[in-house]
């Protein structure tokens, strides 16, 4: 394995990270705007009760994947924010008003109908920002990118439309929805465990049936990408994690809450590091890789080098913060 | 609107934005932690009271500060994606350490502000501490990547056709102005916050609600305040030195100074000539320059005619943000002395001068004037460059286009979330004194 290669995988796993952590918080968002029934002010209470402690430190891992990309793959952070110019503002207009919407709700005054505003804002931007970093991925895969005698051709405005970008950004916005559902399913239970159940077994079908389409549309937009998933390397990956989908779905099916996360999660850090085996060896398909685009040697073990310490201190921290809000018995 | 400026602009605003809540991030973690102790050791509730509440405004300024933190992270890449790709195996260091900071602080504050119930008194006490430390860490550390920016060490690496192909990852730490900077800066965070706490108080009091709670509130903000803004003074003078030693170009803009002399004088205020070389009016303080810079009236200090005028920057925008920033310290640091002077001398729970507490009220934003004051001064006084010496702002810039769109769309988005933040402090304030009753 090359440095850029332990690199490449550090990444990644931030990503994951930042997908199963950040992601479940997007889906309590959109539980959120979709609370309903006779329990919705229960079930926004249990989502805030959920997200709250929490939420800022899961974000945290988006800055920890930007900061190791421009660190390790640093031509490949300037074509990314040249060629994702506009998207990726946008997904930070998401973020922005995501965080702030929810402390404004939480701590402003309690006046419900500005409640419910804020409610609403953070809701729609806990949805809108998956969709768009979902929609980036593809763009990433399917060729829509080009970087030509170093010059960054962006795609076109038409390009963000396409069956693609509209496929994954409409899955990760599914992923996030279904991991969050079993998330609160576990944290709650009689009435809303089941409220909840059922809401994950709702976005599990989606999730199923995009993930479905995802095959044709695949072949159709991003061949390489198509044929790199099944592919020796990366097909065991993709098997893995459709069965751990599989898994969690027969598990939310049987009331199996506990069961129904571990395998969500597991479907989740399958899929992205599947992707990422099968997008290997390029960062940008099909123009940018990580070989040529990796920092001088120096920069790489000196951050590799630093999550020995780092994760020393981050770890135990992590641990202590699920440990003291999300273990049972709750008050 | 050309893509340079408003890409400038841009960045500019969303670090004068960031800037003031990262500054509460740094500050109010202090506050809490010296409230909440102080509460420990004497059981006074009125102790826990304060840290409780001002929690929650930390909660929504924190939130603010962390969003438009991860804003910048990115705007790094987008606004300045060929400077990010030179400087960015040098740079990636101290983000990277301070990634691990920041994580840590949002780690401890998510235990903090959720854990009143959960953890007894002395566990919370502690776990606020690495949100105050990581917090104050996580500012160093990112001063360090600005630091290289304004002084790369000649030895950082090797920059063939624009691009580092080997590299001292170690560089940024080893830039001469990081220690310097990051003493001033930290301390500015303190400063500006005691001093935005105590106005808040000194409104309250003045207003006669809430008495009590109030008067312990501006004890801890002043405590914090006073002590930061005394030793500003003389972390500045060490900041000014360094400045003069190396970036003897932003040293002369500073000072709005243009010929080469020895015995030179401080002149303060004035409007700047550039095309003549000259400042008309302002005060000017014999010798005080050359004293300044190296603590003999008659030592040479460098003018901008030295420099050619491509490599200077603009010279009133920096003069004035410096002397804006000085004289705003300076008015602080008497405060903060006048402050202590009439508390120590005064009786312990006796009424304090209502024209002291108008002086809190009145210098209350100075804190964050001579903040935001003080990074213009360094940010636009390395302009041209955006690495001093090795890449020039108008290199680094992005080629996409939409820039002035983004910027306008930022704009909007920073003003609408700072005028609902004012007016959630504001309902907290009211709202809490008026549960308390005066």
């Amino acid at each position: 394995m090359t440095l850029s290669d332990a690199a490449a995988g550090l990444t990644l796993l931030a990503l994951i990270a930042y997908a199963v952590l950040a992601g479940a918080d997007f889906g309590g968002g959109v539980w959120d705007l979709f609370a309903s029934g006779p329990r919705r002010d229960a079930q926004r209470e249990a989502i805030a009760h959920a997200i709250g402690p929490v939420w800022e430190a899961n974000h945290v891992w988006l800055i920890f994947a930007i900061v190791l990309t421009f660190s390790c793959f640093p031509p490949a952070f300037a074509a990314l924010g040249v060629g994702l110019y506009l998207p990726l503002h946008l997904v930070l207009v998401g973020i922005t008003l995501r965080g702030a919407a929810y402390v404004f709700r939480a701590y402003g005054a309690d006046d419900p109908r500005a409640r419910r505003r804020w409610g609403a804002v953070f809701g729609a931007s806990s949805a809108v920002t998956p969709w768009l970093l979902g929609a980036c991925l593809a763009i990433l895969s399917n060729g829509a990118l080009r970087v030509r005698g170093g010059v960054v051709e962006a795609p076109r405005l038409s390009a963000w439309f396409g069956p693609l970008p509209l496929t994954l950004g409409a899955l990760a916005l599914a992923a996030c929805a279904y991991a969050a559902a079993v998330f609160l399913a576990v944290e709650t239970d009689a009435a809303l465990r089941e409220d909840f159940r059922r809401r994950a077994l709702a976005s599990g079908t989606a999730v199923v049936a995009l993930s479905a389409l995802a095959v044709p549309v695949l072949h159709a937009e991003a061949p390489r990408l198509a044929s790199s998933l099944v592919s020796s390397r990366a097909l065991p990956i993709v098997l893995a994690g459709a069965l751990s989908a599989l898994a969690s779905g027969a598990a939310l099916y049987a009331g199996r809450v506990r069961a129904a996360r571990v395998a969500s999660i597991a479907w989740i850090a399958l899929e992205l590091a599947g992707w990422s085996v099968a997008q290997y060896p390029f960062v940008i398909a099909p123009d940018v890789t990580f070989a040529a685009t990796a920092a001088p040697d120096a920069t790489i073990r000196f951050v590799l080098a630093s999550t020995a310490p780092g994760f020393a201190l981050l770890l135990p921290s992590l641990w202590l913060l699920f440990r003291v809000f999300k273990s049972r018995p709750r008050p | 609107m050309d893509t340079l400026t408003a890409a400038r602009a841009q960045m500019e605003m969303s670090l004068a934005f960031h800037m003031i809540f990262a500054a509460l991030g740094i500050g109010m973690p202090l506050v809490l932690v010296i409230a909440e102790g102080l509460y420990l050791r004497t059981g006074d509730a009125r102790w826990r009271e304060i840290a409780r509440r001002q929690a929650r405004a930390t909660a929504v300024l924190f939130a603010i500060g962390a969003v438009s933190g991860t804003a910048l992270s990115f705007e790094l890449g987008l606004l300045w994606p060929r400077f990010m790709q030179m400087a960015g195996p040098v740079l990636g260091p101290t983000f990277a350490l301070e990634g691990y900071a920041f994580f840590l602080e949002a780690i401890f504050i998510g235990l903090y502000l959720y854990g009143w119930e959960r953890l007894t008194p002395r566990q919370h006490w502690l776990v606020g501490v690495p949100v105050a430390v990581s917090g104050a860490l996580s500012g160093v550390l990112v001063v360090a990547a600005n630091a290289w920016m304004q002084t790369p060490p000649p030895d950082s690496g090797t920059l063939l056709g624009g691009a580092f192909t080997s590299v001292d990852p170690t560089a940024a730490f080893r830039s001469p102005a990081w220690a310097s900077m990051a003493v001033h800066s930290t301390l500015a965070c303190y400063v500006s916050v005691g001093f935005a706490l105590a106005g808040v108080s000194a409104w309250a009091l003045l207003k006669g609600r809430d008495v009590r709670y109030h008067r312990g509130a501006l004890d801890v903000a002043m405590s914090v305040a006073a002590i930061g803004a005394a030793l500003q003074g003389v972390s500045g003078d060490f900041l000014a030195r360094m400045v003069a030693r190396t970036q003897p170009v932003k040293l002369a803009a500073m000072e709005a100074h243009f010929e080469t002399a020895r015995g030179v004088d401080i002149i303060v205020g004035g409007v700047v000539d550039e095309a003549a070389g000259a400042v008309r009016g302002g005060i000017h303080i014999p010798r005080a320059l050359s004293l300044l810079i190296d603590h003999r009236t008659d030592s040479v200090v460098r003018g901008l005619n030295d420099f050619p005028r491509d490599a200077r920057p603009n010279v009133m925008l920096v003069h004035t943000a410096f002397d804006v920033m000085v004289s705003a310290g300076a008015a602080l640091a008497a405060l903060g002395a006048l402050f202590a002077y009439v508390r120590l001398r005064g009786a312990r729970d006796g009424d304090l001068p209502r024209w002291l507490l108008r002086a809190l009220v009145a210098g209350s934003p100075l804190g964050f004037v001579a903040l935001e004051a003080g990074w213009i001064v360094t940010e636009a006084g390395r302009q041209p460059w955006i690495v001093q010496g090795l890449m020039r702002t108008r290199d680094g810039v992005t080629t996409a286009s939409g820039v002035p769109s983004t910027f306008a769309l930022f704009t909007a988005l920073y003003a609408g979330l700072g005028l609902v933040v004012l007016a959630m402090l504001r309902a907290m304030t009211r709202g809490r004194d008026a549960e308390a009753g005066a």
